[in-house]
Parts: structure tokens; sequence; C-alpha cells
């Protein structure tokens, strides 16, 4: 565990970068650092690998102060990921992964190997190995920078704003592939964005700071979006945390009904419990074509839009709020893996469910936090 | 073209011996200048204050004239290669010491800091990762350096037939040959495009990593170097 205690930066023109700032990282997830510019983040995780020496306190990794480790062992335990990758452009991109393996004494065959095998488990094709930086995407420079950090297999892997370089597309497919090599590997990962959006997708816990390195709070991400402490990690947080918060609530209770799904060119469907005066239409497969009105059987150039179908279970209740609010009949359509209907579900039943969603919620956290005043007490 | 190759005997040496002296004379002072200037432009970058002072010296040397050294010079070192030599390693920084510092301090940050981060040292950073994405920049240093030392080895003829294919141009006017001045000349026209196109062919080789259209890149700092080589 990384344990950042009570931890000042003061530079000598009398800028305080960080104030006071404690934080315990767990072991084997993803602790984001989000804030503003100028508070202190990218500070923070550079005093961890002693790129910058803190003023007052301490940070203690699996209990050592690391100010008593040798500088260029600490660093080399670490990975170290940054904007823009900062790829070596002298040096293909197999020698780029290789570096830390090689400095470390590795030969030169087993590091060959290990950034063949880094390369795949980064989503990089064997035919770059020995291409050099500049023949890459900005995306994949950024992997190649990842899969560097990586290469010596160290324990803690440090991210200082490694996906705000690239275009939002190819952020989000960096930003899923961390979500899985993290499943596979169970790194210590302390990341560092000014992206909230960003923070609350990653993070197993996320740190908001504040200008002046002061800590605003530090809390899971669904905590944070229904309890943000203050004003500022409210205005931090943006708009529509409601709306956000519902990432954190499963589909998978959505009573769903088919009585409202016909075929293509089938007559209407005799009105039962799914009372709405539309049908949704399926192709030979399953699949959603439209809604039509009742009584509108066989035109098929007056079919409604049925917005982004969600999946029950994999997907939230955001998904399927957005769903039934993309379609002007105000349902949403459920589908399967392949796609195929398994079902439609009213907004008004998806109301009902993020209102349970709530209050579950509340009951879960109401016990842990009374532990936590008792601890505290 | 009569006589254009028979070199008068007073001069001590062949057309291909004086092609072999020019370019002793001429490489030798700029390979002196790079091992100097290495460390001067390490230097300046360690310590920033010190960078303009440098920068200047190197200008007031470069606008001594040479005939100048000569006569300071010719007390210690005599009538002898080594006088013409010593001023040219001098000249040389001032397209060097930029060359190199500007081109190391022109690598990326993120990659300093990649580099930092992944328990690089300083010197170890400075030799594997500085000094190589310098190289370019360093290259097209040597280049105006180069060419401009060929031209300038021409002057030793002033301090008795130690100015190599210059010396043709002092012989010409005493034997009344002007085909020995012209020779002078065109030898050491070809003599500096082969040099720039060998350093060419080296940084092609020195540089696989470097993309395509980063020649304008190095080219641009060059034609700069190149008109304050022709202000002289």
């Amino acid at each position: 565990m990384i344990r950042i205690d009570s931890v000042t930066k003061r530079y000598p023109d009398g800028t305080v970068a960080v104030d006071r700032l404690s934080l315990e990282i767990p072991d084997r997830s993803i602790t984001v650092l989000v804030g503003p510019s100028g508070c202190g983040k990218t500070t923070t995780l550079r005093m961890i690998n002693r790129m910058v020496e803190p003023t007052e306190g301490t940070i203690l990794l699996d209990g050592e102060d690391v100010q008593r480790q040798p500088v260029t062992t600490l660093r080399r335990s670490m990975g170290y990921v940054i904007q823009n990758a900062g790829l070596f452009q002298h040096r293909t991109i197999a020698d780029n992964i290789a570096t830390v393996p090689r400095m470390l004494g590795w030969g030169k065959q087993r590091a060959r190997e290990r950034a063949a095998e880094l390369m795949e488990r980064v989503g990089l094709d064997a035919s770059l190995a020995k291409r050099y930086p500049y023949q890459l995407s900005g995306g994949q420079q950024q992997r190649v920078g990842v899969a560097r950090a990586l290469a010596a297999d160290p324990p803690v892997l440090l991210m200082d704003e490694p996906f705000s370089a690239v275009d939002p597309v190819v952020r989000k497919g960096l930003q899923d592939e961390l979500l899985r090599i993290q499943d596979e590997l169970g790194k210590t990962i302390v990341f560092v964005t000014h992206d909230i959006d960003e923070a609350i997708k990653l993070g197993t816990m996320v740190a908001v700071l504040r200008e002046g390195g002061r800590l605003a709070q530090y809390a899971p991400p669904a905590e944070l979006l229904s309890n943000p402490a203050d004003s500022f990690v409210e205005d931090f947080l943006g708009a529509d945390r409601g709306i956000r918060r519902l990432s954190f609530f499963t589909s998978d209770a959505l009573e769903l009904t088919t009585d409202a799904v016909v075929p293509a060119g089938a007559p209407d469907a005799p009105l039962t419990t799914a009372e709405t005066p539309y049908l949704l239409v399926t192709d030979a497969e399953g699949r959603p074509l439209g809604w039509r009105e009742r009584g509108s059987a066989g035109d098929a150039d007056r079919l409604l839009p049925y917005g982004r179908p969600f999946r029950p279970g994999t997907d939230s209740l955001r998904a399927a709020l957005d769903c039934a609010v993309l379609s002007p009949t105000g349902w949403a359509v459920a589908v399967d893996a392949d796609g195929r209907v398994t079902g439609v579900v009213s907004q008004q039943t998806i109301g009902e469910a993020i209102r349970a969603a709530h209050t579950q919620a509340e009951t879960d956290a109401a016990p842990a936090r009374g532990e936590d005043e008792k601890v505290a007490g | 073209m009569n006589g254009f190759f028979d070199i008068p005997s007073d001069l001590q040496h062949s057309w291909a011996g004086l092609i072999g002296l020019h370019l002793r004379e001429a490489l030798l002072p700029v390979a002196a200048g790079l091992l100097l200037a290495l460390p001067l432009a390490l230097l300046c970058n360690r310590f920033r204050w010190l960078y303009p002072p440098v920068l200047g010296v190197t200008t007031m040397l470069y606008a001594v004239p040479s005939l100048a050294f000569f006569v300071v010079l010719i007390d210690y070192t005599g009538q002898t290669e080594l006088t013409v030599m010593i001023p040219l390693a001098l000249y040389s920084l001032v397209v060097l010491v930029p060359a190199i510092a500007d081109g190391v301090r022109s690598v990326p940050d993120e990659t300093l800091s990649a580099a930092t981060a992944m328990g690089f040292g300083p010197v170890r950073r400075y030799l594997q990762v500085q000094l190589p994405i310098a190289a370019p920049a360093i290259i097209a240093g040597l280049r105006v350096a180069t060419a401009s030392s060929i031209s300038l080895v021409s002057v030793g003829a002033l301090i008795g037939n130690q100015g190599a294919l210059g010396n043709l141009l002092a012989a010409a006017q005493k034997y009344d040959r002007p085909e020995l001045a012209a020779n002078a000349v065109v030898t050491t026209a070809v003599l500096a495009i082969l040099c720039d196109a060998a350093l060419v062919a080296l940084r092609r080789a020195l540089t696989p990593w470097m993309p395509r259209s980063g020649r304008e890149r190095t080219a641009a700092p060059r034609e700069e170097l190149l008109t304050k080589g022709a202000a002289r």
C-alpha cells in the first residue's frame, strides 16, 4: 500500500503546490487524483517516485519511507506513463518497451520476448515492433507508453494524464483497455487527470483536489456523485451528476415486457399489460427495426426511431434511461448480446427502478457510515 | 587546360598531396571544435546563465580576422599547420556550440521526464537519450562548420605555404598561371560538396528514426547558420 502522510510541497518562492495531503492508496486498484490545474495532482504523483521531493511529511511504500530507498531502484519498481507517451523517438517500439528490463540487466533475447508479449497485451500488432514512434498514431504511441511502463512487471503504475492528448474516441478505447489490463494484472495504479468523467469511469477511489493542493474529498466515485463533500466538489462534478450516478446502478432488475414487440408485417398485438399506443417492430432475426403506431401494420416507411438499445445486466440504468429518452415513444429497447430484442420498458418503469436503487443505496450506506463513526469515535 | 594539374615544385606537393593536406587542415579543426563544443554545450544547458556569455565569446572569436590570430600564434607555434588550425577550430565553435546546446534542449520534456522516471541518471540520460535525439541538429552544425573550414584553410597561404590548395592562388599570381587559381577554386568547392554529402549520408545512417519530412526541420537551423557564416 502507498500511504501519503501529511505531505506538503512548498517551493522556494513560497508557492504551496501540495498542502498537508494524506491519502491511503489501496493495493491492486485504481486511485485517481483529479482536480483543476494547479491543484498539485501531478506534483503529488511525482513525489511518489521522488521526481519531486516533499518539503514535509512522508510517503510510505509498503510501510517503508520512499526517501530512504535508492532513487533508481525505487523508480524502476514503478511504471510511469505520461501525456504524449514521451517515447524515445530514436528507438524502435520494441526497444522502447524493453528499456527498463535492459537497464535491469535482462538479456537481449529475454527483453525482446517480453516486449512482444506486452505489445500483444496492450493490443498492438507484432508488426509494429521494428517501427519508430513517428510511424505510429497518438493512440498507438500511448499504448506503447503503457507497455513500456509494464515491462519490468512493477507492482505500482503511475499515470500522469496519459490519455489527455488523444481524441475522445481513442481515449475511450484506451480507458476500456486499461480497465481490461487492470482486471488481468491487478496493479496498484495512481492515475492523474483533470477530467472528472475519466476519474469516475476508471477510479476505484477518487481524490478530488482543489487549488493550493488541498484534499477536497476522497471517496469511491458513486459516493462522490451522491454525497459531494462541499460546493467545490459539487461544481467540479458538473451539472448532471444525478444522471451520471445512474451509471453505478445495474439495469438487471428492470421489468421488461414483450407484449408490444411484433415481427415486421405482423398484425397488432392485443392490448394487454403494455398499454402503449406503439409497437416495436423486429426483423426476422428479432433485431429491432423501429416503433410503429397501432393500426399502421405494413406501413414500413413510418417507423419511429428506437434510440440506442441497452443490454440488461451489462448496461447501467443510465443507458436504459438514455434509450427511453432518445425514443419518441418514451420506451427503451432491451437487447441480448447478439442484438436481438429481449423486451421493452417504459420511462415510468425505469423511474421506479431508479427510486428503488436510491433507497437501496441509502440503506447500504447507512450501516457502513455508522461503523465509520464508531471507529472515528 | 595545359598545366592545370602541373603544380609548381616550390609547393612541395602534388595535386593529390595538396588535397590531402587541405582536408587535414580543414577537418581536424572541426573535430577538435566538436570535442570542445560537446562539454561546453553540456555546461550551457546545465547552467542556463552560462549560455549567453559563451555564445558572446564564440561570436567574438569568430569576428577576429584569421590574420590577427596568425600574428599572435606565430610566436608560439611558428609557421606551421597548427597556426592555421587553431583559429579554424575556434571559428567552428560559433556554429557547433549553439547547434549542440539547442539540439539537446529541443528534446521534448515528456521524453526527459519519462527517462528520469525510468531511473536514468543524468549521464546516461545525456548520452543515451539527449545526444542521439540531437544528432540531426549536431550534424547540421557540422555541415556548416566543415564547409566554412574548407574554404578558410586557404588563408594559411599568408603565413608561407600553409594554405594547402590556397597556396595555388599565391602561385598563380607569382608565376602568372591563372589556371592554378581556377584549379584551387574548383577543387576546394568540390571538396566542400563531397564532405557535405558525406555528412548527409552519415545523418541518414544515424537517424533511421526520423520522418522524411523531418529533413526540413534540420534544414531550417542550417540556413540561419549559413547566413551567420556569410556575414563574415
